[in-house]
């Protein structure tokens, strides 16, 4: 069976390591603090704050308090505030040991592409690019095929790129894969599938 | 100096001409210089540029100034929640600059700085890397990305004294502070102005040396995306 969107988000915890400055992207990768359990990570939201906290009880909103995704969030005893520039200075400057995004394609050189569908509305990239470009690890949670099928794995990426060579890990729902020299490997397959199941839904290289 | 003005059309007054570059605070609808949007929109100045990560919602923010059309160029790194913005820039009417959002910020803290260009990994390999200077150090690849030197800066605050210093309030800093810090002029509207002394120095966010005038009023605050739990889940 592969993986449903919780799963992934699980199995994308477990990338995290005690101690870890983490940014969650929208979508999937926003689950993942569900998922750390007792390790302590402090959650980074690029529009400036460190220490992010969960969904505010009904009543409890405060419009000077949003995450990345202008959802209304909370504090924690450890959070603390600071501006954009700061905020994107820690990005860039490699003090936040990992990010976990989604994405639309990814390809055998780590290249990424989640911010832009030519012919479709534009919406922006926001902080993704200084993001890839900046944090220690990217780990990208997505599906591994589209809605026709076809793979997201790729040998290179056809859609506008977010970041050449910056893709480490890759969590989709049917397993992990890494990008390594020549291509990518598997590390782990979802529960029930096999490695030949992986490798007919990807268009990427596979390597040993 | 006296830098408290009644309201913001006067604090306004004098520093809006057409064509201008403004650069304003916020992220998405929180900690954005609601007051003055609204003045600058009562002005009638056209053809602004304006450098703000995002581009309000269609009747709030930026976007009442989309509405009458005052704008003429946007510099932001995501305007996903704007319709009107949609229909202007697919139309042709709007011309649109994406910056990614780290670049934008180190732009604005750069200008204020003094900084004219700087080289950053952001966007290497990209399409926003099409056109500007490469260069490698250390054996990796950065781009040049200049420095924005605003004429106007409008941002907002939660407190300030009549000095000008700031304080601001959670994740409403944001992009207020290097957008106030690259403005040849900055007005700040704040929730509070409070007697000089009585704010603790060494929590000024924003000295006051970078804001020219303060304006005192209430802030309707929207909230963008209002995301909540049940008790029951705690």
């Amino acid at each position: 069976m592969p993986w449903d969107r919780n799963q992934m988000a699980a199995r994308a915890a477990q990338e995290l390591e005690d101690g870890m400055y983490v940014n969650l992207g929208i979508g999937i990768p926003t689950l993942v603090a569900n998922y750390v359990g007792d390790k302590d990570i402090t959650l980074q939201s690029e529009n400036g704050m460190l220490g992010m906290g969960p969904f505010p009880f009904e009543g409890e909103e405060d419009p000077d308090l949003i995450n990345a995704g202008k959802q209304t969030i909370t504090e924690l005893s450890r959070t603390s505030y600071f501006d954009s520039a700061t905020s994107f200075g820690m990005i860039r400057g490699g003090k936040i040991a990992a990010a976990v995004l989604g994405a639309m394609e990814v390809d055998e050189e780590g290249d990424l592409a989640n911010w832009m569908i030519p012919g479709v509305l534009v919406k922006g990239m926001g902080g993704a690019m200084d993001l890839v470009a900046g944090v220690g690890r990217v780990i990208v949670v997505m599906d591994h095929t589209n809605k026709h099928g076809k793979s997201k794995l790729l040998k290179k990426c056809t859609l506008p790129l977010t970041g050449k060579k910056v893709v480490n890990r890759i969590i989709t729902n049917l397993g992990v894969l890494d990008v390594a020299d020549g291509g990518l490997k598997i590390v782990e397959t979802a529960e029930g599938v096999t490695e030949d199941e992986i490798r007919s839904a990807t268009e990427a290289t596979i390597v040993n | 100096m006296k830098k408290v003005y009644a309201n913001a059309t006067d604090a306004l007054d004098g520093v809006l001409s057409d064509g201008m570059l403004i650069a304003a605070g916020g992220f998405g609808l929180c900690g954005i210089p609601e007051l003055l949007l609204e003045a600058i929109k009562e002005s009638g100045a056209k053809d602004l540029t304006f450098a703000s990560n995002n581009a309000g919602v269609d009747d709030f923010g930026i976007g009442i100034l989309l509405q009458t059309k005052q704008v003429k160029k946007m510099i932001s790194s995501y305007v996903g929640e704007n319709a009107e913005f949609m229909r202007q820039y697919l139309a042709g009417e709007l011309e649109l600059e994406f910056n990614p959002q780290g670049t934008l910020a180190e732009r604005m803290r750069a200008g204020g700085a003094g900084i004219p260009g700087f080289y950053t990994k952001t966007g290497v390999g990209t399409v926003i890397a099409e056109g500007k200077e490469h260069k490698d150090f250390n054996g990796e690849t950065y781009i040049m990305e200049e420095g924005i030197f605003a004429d106007l800066a409008i941002v907002k605050a939660w407190k300030a004294d009549d000095t000008g210093n700031l304080i601001f309030r959670k994740t409403a800093r944001n992009f207020n502070v290097p957008a106030a810090t690259c403005g040849k002029v900055c007005v700040a509207e704040v929730e509070e102005i409070v007697p000089r002394g009585s704010l603790d120095p060494d929590a000024i966010h924003l000295p006051g040396i970078y804001v020219h005038r303060i304006i005192q009023g209430s802030h309707e605050k929207r909230i963008e995306q209002r995301t909540t739990r049940k008790k029951e889940d705690a």
